[in-house]
């Protein structure tokens, strides 16, 4: 049994401990109105407002008006958030249904003591901490379910700075193909512009790509590209695990999409359309990819026909200048050239049709040209039972 | 890409006609009525073969699945729970099936027990599109991680055998 006076103790090393944890939140700062460009150590952006001055960004305070979605704030997507934050974005929606986990920890931005949280609920406490201008929303749930990939549509297309605007960019950072696919899907349909990002389960490898619905490849023109990294997949060792990951590979990537976004919504330097990032061998692959006429999203389809009417309502000498814009060919330089043990029609079958790639970057895989006639196994046939008549059928097995 | 063992389970399974997913109204009954109809000859065929495996079913819409599903080890049977979204981008995508109750038992797993399917999975999936249906991604995803992971876990003493699930 501890005496009173003990226990008096024990309170007053408590209370003590409690102020000094209050204090730490009143340190924080209070919301500034205007982004000024004085120099002085408790302006948060004097060294941002600089790049003014230095003659790198025309008109920096803009940077206030934007809105950026970010889906899935793992160990890209925390880290990117948090630059944008830093960097004084006007707004940020954050998108991920998963939790903090000890196992996250090998990466940047979330702390042990935020285990058990929903990652956006953690990393927008952690944010408006670090700055309270930015404006948040979040929503912890997946957006790949019919019940929440609408609502993921209405936010996209109505979260802007100005309610009922849309958003200005969408970054996705999320791990894996089919949340991919589903923000293709909306950002087709939305005609929404967007940067795709990923790093490779084997954490030596990544890459973003800035898709321009109907002007530039989206996600479902080609199958996905992953950057040769020489490691050969049948010796990959994957005894035990499903992915392994660095807190430097993901940070570079981070910076990397973090970098372009400014680039495209401040205008300067060149935006990048894809740009790979090979660990193993430091190399950087950069090309452009024009979108697949035949591409297996409508809506990609049609977005082409609308920037073709778009491009050709143009006065020419600006479609000259795209033209310019649009190298393809930069690897010619090194005199690389696809040879085939196959005959080309043979290969055109079994791959179908694949636009040519930078050095260093390959497709994750193939997919034949579609045709019915080889088809092996037996399709359903027409059946006379309703839906109803199946679900029981099935239970009933 | 595809082995022996592959294509004849695949040579069992009816492929599907029709493209759709649950957001494409009419034409989403239609892709429906075509899995149901292809589960329910692949599980004919198995219970014919003595090779029974699994039982699923949906929720009306379709887009929600659960059941369950065993394995054989040593002559005990171990039973678990399947169930998993189908995704909007279906069947572009393959649904990701989980086995909520091996969560964080396995590392071959991804969070809330979604199963780690193979390197061939994906791209033998995106192949067919949308010929594949979850017949198929049973057949080829859940069919070979259960046989390698069960006798592993089992090993191990992470999973133990019930007797409740032999009586069924």
């Amino acid at each position: 049994m501890s005496s009173i006076a003990e226990l008096e103790k024990k309170i007053k090393i408590l209370e003590s401990e409690l102020e000094r944890e209050r204090s730490k939140n009143e340190r924080g700062r209070q919301k500034i109105a205007h982004m000024s460009s004085e120099v002085v150590d408790t302006n948060p952006y004097s060294r941002l407002m600089a790049l003014k001055r230095m003659g790198i960004v025309d008109n920096y305070e803009r940077i206030r008006d934007f809105a950026v979605a970010v889906v899935g704030v793992g160990g890209v997507g925390s880290v990117a958030a948090e630059m944008l934050t830093r960097c004084g974005i006007g707004k940020l929606l954050l998108f991920d249904y998963d939790k903090v986990e000890l196992a996250n920890m090998n990466r940047l931005f979330y702390q042990p003591h935020q285990a058990g949280l929903s990652k956006v609920e953690a990393a927008e406490r952690t944010l408006k901490e670090i700055n309270p201008d930015v404006e948040f929303e979040i929503y912890n749930y997946n957006i790949t379910t019919v019940d929440n990939f609408q609502h993921f549509m209405d936010r996209i297309s109505k979260g802007g700075l100005k309610e009922c605007t849309p958003v200005d960019l969408v970054l996705s950072c999320v791990d894996n193909f089919e949340a991919r696919m589903a923000i293709n899907t909306a950002c087709n349909e939305l005609g929404q512009k967007w940067i795709e990002s990923g790093v490779s389960e084997n954490a030596v490898s990544g890459h973003i790509q800035f898709i321009i619905p109907g002007e530039t490849s989206c996600f479902a023109c080609a199958p996905p590209l992953v950057v040769a990294t020489h490691t050969d997949e049948k010796t990959l060792k994957r005894e035990g695990v499903c992915a392994a990951s660095l807190p430097t590979t993901m940070a570079i990537v981070a910076g990397f999409l973090v970098q372009n976004t400014l680039k495209y919504l401040l205008h300067f330097g060149n935006v990048a359309y894809y740009l790979g990032y090979n660990a193993l061998e430091d190399f950087f692959p950069t090309m452009v990819m024009k979108p697949n006429p035949q591409c297996d999203d409508n809506y990609c389809r049609q977005q082409q026909a609308e920037f073709q009417k778009r491009e050709a309502a143009k006065p020419k000498q600006v479609v000259e200048e795209r033209k310019e814009e649009a190298v393809t060919h930069d690897d010619n330089d090194w005199g690389i050239e696809l040879v085939s043990e196959t005959t080309e029609e043979e290969s055109r079958l079994a791959e179908g049709d694949t636009p040519h790639l930078t050095e260093g970057v390959k497709f994750a895989y193939t997919k034949p040209v579609q045709s019915a006639q080889n088809d092996s196994g037996v399709t359903v046939e027409k059946t006379d039972q309703s839906l109803e008549e199946l679900m029981q059928q099935m239970k009933g097995l | 890409m595809v082995d022996e063992a592959t294509k004849r389970t695949l040579a069992e399974i009816t492929l599907l006609k029709t493209k759709a997913s649950p957001r494409d109204g009419e034409l989403w009954v239609q892709r429906l009525k075509e899995e149901y109809q292809s589960l329910i000859k692949y599980v004919q065929n198995n219970k014919a073969s003595d090779n029974d495996w699994f039982r699923l079913e949906s929720n009306k819409e379709g887009t929600r699945w659960f059941g369950k599903c065993w394995y054989i080890h040593e002559l005990l049977k171990y039973e678990f729970d399947v169930e998993f979204d189908i995704p909007v981008t279906y069947p572009t995508t393959a649904p990701e099936i989980a086995l909520p109750e091996l969560d964080g038992k396995t590392a071959k797993m991804y969070r809330g027990g979604k199963i780690c399917m193979t390197d061939h999975f994906k791209p033998l999936w995106a192949r067919n599109v949308p010929k594949f249906g979850i017949a198929h991604a049973m057949a080829l995803g859940l069919g070979p991680w259960l046989a390698v992971e069960i006798p592993d876990l089992i090993e191990k003493g992470i999973i133990n055998y019930k007797e409740k699930a032999a009586e069924k």
